[in-house]
């Protein structure tokens, strides 16, 4: 990354660990422990099954609250503050500080996102399973639960390039349940005899984002191996998305006139 | 060439809740500044000021017109190696201490670690923070953050600094000590650009002002020539002396302060007067003449500009 970006992004980073974002790895490690100890007394056979499901859904969901709540305010709240005035008469680029902003939260979910499956690791040991080849699924699946994380980011910051941290929190969460829902919909569009029913849900399932694409939680869970095909499908998708996304952020962003 | 050059900035902004109707903020303003000059932007509040600098700054986009500073056009980001400035009512992250701000701001310059620090030190000195350092911005006052937007101006020694009303926020001492850091700059050769709607600060400091009025300009040259600053009359502030009172001659036109006395006199008289003071045993405070204020002067401009009219409506939208 070039010299600009960086160093917005490691402020960016610095700003989260000292709002404390980081806390919510004691939540997460609470949550691991407790469900540690639980199934190491009820279950037979299951506990891999269930501590991963756990695990990993606790990754996501953690995740998906970061980006969307700390995404859609990282461009609004410089506005609102005018931190900006400062910061642009500096000679850095309206992108380069938009990238230096997505770069930083995606550098903090990812060190959020590695000390969580470290916990998670932790608590698989603890009920007793060495590690196998198969866990290499759960390292995937975390490694979709990013590439999803990365996408959700993008979708926040741009929206927050022109509207208040509320709207862009229901636009945000919005695109992320239809995208979870994009497959269905379309599926749905083709029950139809309407012509424009079958148009509009194809144009939704295109424009929007399959976040199901990202989801191979039960798959670890079950410790069924995942195509390597799918790893850099996946890759590919994200990146484009995520690409385009900041394009249309910059574009939007170096226009506005500032508070 | 010139430091600044601005050709016919105007600035249109969106205006009322429901019906939006656009109002101008700043008129065809066309300016040169000087390279190495301390350069005064004056006007009332509200005259288009801030409005000038954020244009230069590339926060807001001009409705018409354009400007060059060193040469280059303003939305040129590399030139921005060059300047430096501080907005009106600085903001910055409060999570930062004063050094970590500094520092994180020096990056953009790309200096050393080695370099920054000295730099940082060096610049925190200079603005009188050197005690601040290591606190948190969220616990600064009003006037620590104002020294700590000037010292983010200057710590890359740009070659001109836009000030927006550098001296609001501070006491006394601070206004003094900004003074001082203006005059630092202009013997290094900088060309300095400072905003302010208080007349003195303008008069003690600048080779030449513009005065801006409800975003038209109003005059350009040395401050004696264009704000003429005129003594109508003196003031003296005085004391009479313990179990003492005054003549009724001078407790007529004297008003009494606090225990102490103020007269208004012209300036032909003031020696009859101190004669009269003296005469009661009375100690003089302070004679000060009575200026003109800004206000005063802005106010004598409309009046003598009839056809000057109040914000032009640019249509509606
Ligand atoms: N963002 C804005 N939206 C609408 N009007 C604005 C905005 N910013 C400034 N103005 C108006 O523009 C005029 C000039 O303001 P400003 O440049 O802040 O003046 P000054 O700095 O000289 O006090 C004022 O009438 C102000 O109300
Ligand atoms: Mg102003």
């Amino acid at each position: 990354m070039s010299a600009m970006p960086r160093v917005v992004a490691i402020n960016t980073f610095r700003e989260a660990v000292r709002d404390r974002v980081l806390y919510n790895l004691v939540v997460f490690a609470l949550l691991m422990i407790g469900a540690a100890i639980l199934v190491g007394q009820i279950s037979i056979g299951i506990e891999r099954l269930v501590i991963v499901n756990l695990g990993l859904s606790a990754i996501s969901i953690f995740g998906l609250v970061m980006a969307v709540f700390i995404g859609v305010g990282l461009v609004y709240k410089e506005i609102e503050k005018r931190t900006l005035y400062t910061l642009f008469s500096k000679p850095i680029r309206r992108w380069e500080f938009l990238v230096g902003k997505y770069a930083g939260l995606v550098l903090t979910l990812v060190i959020n996102t590695v000390l969580m499956t470290i916990g998670l690791a932790a608590a698989l040991l603890y009920i007793g399973r060495s590690f196998a080849r198969a866990d290499v699924s759960i390292l995937i699946a975390v490694y979709f639960i990013l590439l999803s994380l990365a996408l959700v980011t993008a979708i926040a910051l741009f929206f927050s390039c022109f509207s208040s941290p509320l709207l862009s929190t229901l636009f945000t969460l919005g695109i992320y349940v239809t995208g979870i829902f994009a497959a269905d919909i379309r599926g749905f569009g083709a029950l139809t005899s309407s012509a424009f029913l079958k148009g509009a849900t194809s144009v939704v399932y295109y424009l929007v984002p399959n976040f199901r694409n990202f989801n191979s939680i039960a798959a670890a869970a079950h410790g069924e191996s995942i195509p390597f095909s799918l790893v850099w499908q996946n890759t590919a998708y994200a990146l484009i998305y995520i690409v385009l996304l900041l394009i249309a952020s910059s574009a939007v962003f170096s226009r506005r006139n500032l508070k | 060439m010139p430091a600044i050059e601005i050709l016919g900035l105007t600035k249109d902004y969106a205006v009322g809740f429901w019906r939006k109707r656009m109002r101008r903020s700043l008129d065809n303003l066309s300016l040169e500044v000087n390279e190495g000059e301390i350069f005064g932007f004056l006007g009332p509040n509200g005259a288009g000021k801030t409005t000038c600098m954020k244009l230069l700054m590339g926060l807001i986009f001009p409705t018409a017109g354009t400007a060059r500073i060193l040469g280059r056009p303003i939305d040129d980001v590399a030139m921005h190696r060059d300047i430096g400035y501080l907005p009106e009512q600085p903001y910055f992250y409060d999570y930062l201490t004063a050094r970590e701000l500094l520092d994180y701001y020096a990056r953009f310059s790309g200096f050393s670690a080695a370099e920054r620090r000295a730099r940082v030190t060096r610049v925190l000195e200079r603005v009188g923070l050197a005690s601040a350092a290591d606190v948190q911005l969220r616990k600064f006052s009003k006037g620590m953050l104002q020294r700590a937007g000037i010292a983010q101006a200057i710590i890359h020694d740009p070659r001109i600094v836009f000030l927006d009303e550098p001296m609001s926020g501070l006491d006394p001492i601070g206004r003094r000590e900004v003074r001082d850091i203006i005059l630092d700059l202009k013997t290094q050769g900088r060309t300095v650009f400072f905003s302010t709607h208080i007349l003195s600060d303008a008069e003690m400091l600048c080779d030449r002002v513009a005065v801006l009025h409800l975003g038209k300009l109003r005059g350009v040259g040395s401050p004696g020539k264009i704000v003429s600053v005129e003594v109508h009359a003196m003031e003296i502030l005085f004391e009479p002396a313990e179990g003492h009172s005054l003549p009724p001659g001078l407790a007529q036109r004297a008003m009494p302060v606090g225990g102490r006395y103020r007269l208004e006199l012209p300036e032909a008289a003031l020696y009859s007067a101190f004669d009269e003071i003296r005469a009661c045993n009375a100690r003089i405070l302070s004679v000060s003449p009575v200026r003109q204020t800004l206000e005063d002067y802005f106010l004598g401009l409309v009046e003598r500009a009839p056809q000057a009219t109040p914000p032009v409506e640019a249509g509606t939208r």
